[in-house]
């Protein structure tokens, strides 16, 4: 392997989504691109001094302010008179990007900054310990919303972090998976060759923190995406473009597999609750295939 | 005060993360592979290489044997066997 983005020996987890995302994220987007990261797993276990899995430019500041930094360096690259031939990538976690970071990246979408913002899905706070966040899903049992006489786990649905990123107007908004490399990639592909704010948001199953077995990251993924928990969409300035279409599986499948909804599965009560949410995504993005849209794969 | 913190690019290869296999490991058959490249392009380690039909192998120095590989590939032309016997 000559040059290589995203080396190993990195200290993810067996089986760690976010490793494999942020991977796909730098091969996609390629060597002219200067990264900024968000505190968090992928920048924990891809830089532990003095070593570092990166093959580009790369800078960790804070929890809070990639997108800030990024800002930084897309004002300087503009300065250089090099901002045509670099891709500026911020990145970070969903704690990093829909709680703390939400203020950061919600002034770089209204400055309209030519940056693409990653964020890597794996609801909840992971290198803490596996505390809830904005985009910890309904009914997940984790540290601090533990699943037990008073609740059945996050008493909260997801936060619409795609919605809020539509809502400052900006040229590109998508939704990717692990479970789905090659479209995870050409999203990235398009989303530089786009000038102006980016965002994307990647689910990235973590064996850890939703209790499965490393080799299930993959099919955990897809799973949710096919269940109809995590619609696949496209948006070019804020119109919805695509959809991955989906002959929707009941969300048990998704359940049975984590243990983070181990509490739901003699739950019928709070599995309808949780079917509810998937119809209502079913419904609004259009995601059911129909008789006439027979090969999947292209669809998205 | 400390920093900024400079490191050079790609040295996590210092680190060896092949000794965090503790069961199994993946043996590339090399026999039914159609070169789709799913393994590489799944593998969370970046550490699986090839190019033609049959040539797909992975770098057991840095290897966790998560089986993602195995899992994916279309062919089941990628097996887990167990770590202590020899091919
Ligand atoms: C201001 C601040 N508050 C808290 C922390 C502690 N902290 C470090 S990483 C982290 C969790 C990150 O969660 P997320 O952004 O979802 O990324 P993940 O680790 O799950 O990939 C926390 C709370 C910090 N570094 N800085
Ligand atoms: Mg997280």
């Amino acid at each position: 392997m000559n040059r290589q983005l995203f080396a190993p020996g990195h200290t993810a987890c067996v089986g760690c989504g976010q490793s494999l995302g942020a991977r796909l994220v730098i091969e996609a987007s390629g060597p002219n691109t200067i990264v900024a990261n968000n505190t968090g797993c992928l920048e924990v276990f891809s830089t532990k001094y003095p070593e570092s899995s990166w093959g580009v430019p790369w800078i960790h500041s804070l929890f809070e302010n990639a997108a800030a930094v990024a800002s930084g360096i897309e004002a300087a690259l503009i300065y250089l008179g090099k901002k045509d031939t670099v891709n500026v990538i911020a990145q970070g976690g969903d704690g990093g990007t829909a709680d703390i970071g939400l203020q950061a990246l919600s002034g770089m979408f209204e400055r309209g900054q030519d940056i693409l913002y990653v964020c890597y899905d794996n609801e909840a706070y992971m290198n803490t310990g596996i505390q809830r966040s904005g985009l910890t899903p309904f009914d997940a049992n984790t540290t601090t919303s533990p699943a037990g006489s008073a609740s059945s786990g996050n008493i909260r649905p997801k936060k619409p972090m795609p919605e809020i990123a539509n809502a400052h107007g900006i040229p590109y908004v998508a939704t990717a998976s692990v479970g789905f490399p090659q479209d995870l990639q050409r999203k990235v592909k398009k989303a530089v060759s786009i000038k102006g704010p980016k965002y994307i948001q990647i689910h990235v199953p973590c064996p850890l923190g939703w209790r499965h077995e490393p080799v299930q990251t993959a099919q955990v993924a897809k799973t949710a995406v096919e269940a109809g928990l995590y619609p696949l969409v496209e948006y070019e300035n804020t119109r919805l473009i695509a959809v991955r279409k989906i002959k929707p599986s009941p969300v048990e499948e998704y359940l049975k597999l984590q243990g983070r909804f181990k509490h739901l599965l003699n739950n019928p009560e709070e599995i309808k609750k949780i079917q509810e949410i998937a119809n209502h995504n079913i419904e609004k993005y259009n995601l059911r295939v129909t008789s006439s849209e027979k090969n999947l794969s292209t669809e998205c | 005060m400390f920093g900024p913190l400079n490191v050079k690019p790609g040295t996590s290869r210092n680190n060896k993360t092949g000794s965090w296999r503790t069961e199994l490991r993946p043996k590339f058959l090399q026999k039914d592979c159609i070169a789709c490249k799913m393994c590489a392009l799944t593998c969370p380690e970046d550490c699986i290489e090839g190019a033609q039909k049959n040539t797909f192998y992975c770098d057991y120095e840095f290897c966790k044997g998560c089986g993602l590989c195995a899992f994916i590939c279309p062919k089941a032309d990628i097996t887990m066997i167990e770590e202590e016997l020899k091919e």
